[in-house]
């Protein structure tokens, strides 16, 4: 199998995620997105050139070493290396037929920006990419998030949406105190607001106005939930649970990048009911489902695109970047099989057609042309 | 952005471009990574391997997280 794996930051997420695709022989491609530019009809068009993407296949190991001068070539471990993991350039076609040469194309990308875009142009190139475009969309916008749960019918925290600071403080008025602002797009519980009065409501929303980009004017307004010190995360794939924690903290905000302590959490039939049908209303794929528990119930508040794993890998025994990795390849073997069927399809297609040109009779049997 | 490329140590040792301290790299140090100085405490990006090349890594933007 062959993986295009879209970063601009390696973290230690993605190192297991290369250690074990590597472990399993499989080949990768690390595009680095701040180095690759997408063209529009790039895979066609020979002028859409720039600086592009740095790539790997494999080379990177101890004692891996390369002859990066003898292009496509074998290295010291015996493995394939279509150049090493250097910062070469690479035009806009090329990094079109690198991920077109894929059989799977992974976004692991840290910049929201970066993640949706360049996900949209692996979809125009026709690349399998996980997760979809549109699935980073549904995910990477809180607004687009909640309204995509609440039609699905998901318990998700109530949530009002406001444009201008007055409507938005009448909006936390109308909640009353504590509640939450947060910015539509954003991670690890930066720029999140836990409004207790009006005083600072009004501060925080003349804040946010000021801040410059248009996202900030677009104020979303959340009741406070009252958790009972903690969250739940869980990574699923496809809908499928493939493991959970606690997050706990003293802190309101209980995010594992802000040093909440982690555990491993069994999933009870209505969490990963939820889970399940979170990630389901966002289009599945690998995804992580934060829910909050509410006494008799949860609530779901956000689903993540480029999960974070690394602190679930350590609270539990499950090894969920080789979970990831078996799903990667029955993604790559799904696609193959589609792709078999289509081929298949189309040469009986063709076979029919002759068939009907030649003697006008569609009904007749034809075995397909192998 | 201006890199340095540290030709005279280990392969899996460089020189930190903000205070000069040699930052030890585990051996599978990725292009991509990013390393602390634990001598001053910048965040640095491996920019190349064998050998190995640092800069500064970028600034937290708005945007990143998962």
């Amino acid at each position: 199998m062959k993986v295009g794996l879209l970063y601009s930051r390696i973290r230690r997420d993605e190192k297991l995620l290369l250690a074990e695709l590597r472990d399993r022989d499989h080949e990768v491609e690390k595009v680095d997105v701040r180095k690759t530019t997408f063209g529009v009809g790039a895979a066609a068009d020979e002028a859409a050139v720039d600086v592009g993407a740095a790539a790997d296949v494999d080379g990177t190991s101890e004692g891996d070493v390369a002859d990066e001068s003898a292009g496509d070539d074998t290295d010291t471990d015996g493995d394939t290396d279509t150049g090493g993991d250097t910062d070469t350039a690479r035009t806009a076609t090329e990094a079109a037929e690198v991920l077109r040469d894929c059989d799977v194309v992974l976004d692991r990308c840290l910049a929201t920006s970066r993640s949706l875009y360049s996900t949209r142009f692996a979809e125009a190139y026709d690349v399998p990419v996980v997760n979809s475009p549109e699935t980073a969309r549904l995910c990477a916008d809180k607004v687009e998030t909640s309204l995509t749960l609440a039609a699905a019918g998901i318990p998700t925290p109530e949530t009002t949406v406001a444009f201008d600071t007055d409507t938005a403080l009448e909006a936390v008025e109308s909640f009353g105190y504590p509640c939450v602002v947060k910015p539509v797009i954003g991670s690890w519980g930066r720029l999140m607001a836990k409004l207790e009065g009006r005083a600072a409501a009004e501060a925080v929303l003349e804040h946010k106005a000021t801040l410059g980009h248009y996202e900030h004017k677009v104020f979303y307004i959340q009741q406070f939930v009252d958790k009972p010190g903690r969250d739940v995360r869980v990574v699923t794939l496809d809908g499928e649970p493939v493991a959970a924690m606690t997050r706990s903290g003293d802190h309101w905000l209980t995010n594992a990048s802000r040093g909440a302590e982690t555990n491993a959490f069994e999933l009870d039939d209505r969490a990963e009911e939820l889970a399940r049908a979170a990630a389901d209303a966002v289009g599945g794929g690998l995804l992580g489902v934060d829910l909050m528990e509410t006494g008799d119930d949860y609530t779901v508040h956000e689903v993540n695109h480029t999960v974070e794993f690394k602190a679930l890998n350590d609270a539990v025994e499950t090894d969920v970047p080789a979970a990831v990795v078996d799903w990667l390849e029955s993604q790559a073997a799904e696609t193959e099989t589609e792709a078999d069927t289509e081929t298949e399809a189309d040469t009986e297609t063709e076979t029919n057609t002759e068939t009907e040109t030649d003697d006008g009779d569609s009904d007749e049997e034809v075995t397909p042309v192998a | 952005m201006v890199s340095r490329q540290i030709d005279e140590h280990a392969m899996t040792e460089a020189d930190c471009v903000e205070c000069g301290a040699t930052v030890t790299l585990h051996d599978d140090y990725e292009i991509g990574e990013i390393v602390d100085c634990t001598t001053c405490g910048v965040e640095l990006e491996v920019l190349d391997t064998e050998p190995p090349v640092l800069d500064r890594a970028p600034e937290l933007e708005e945007d990143w997280g998962e």
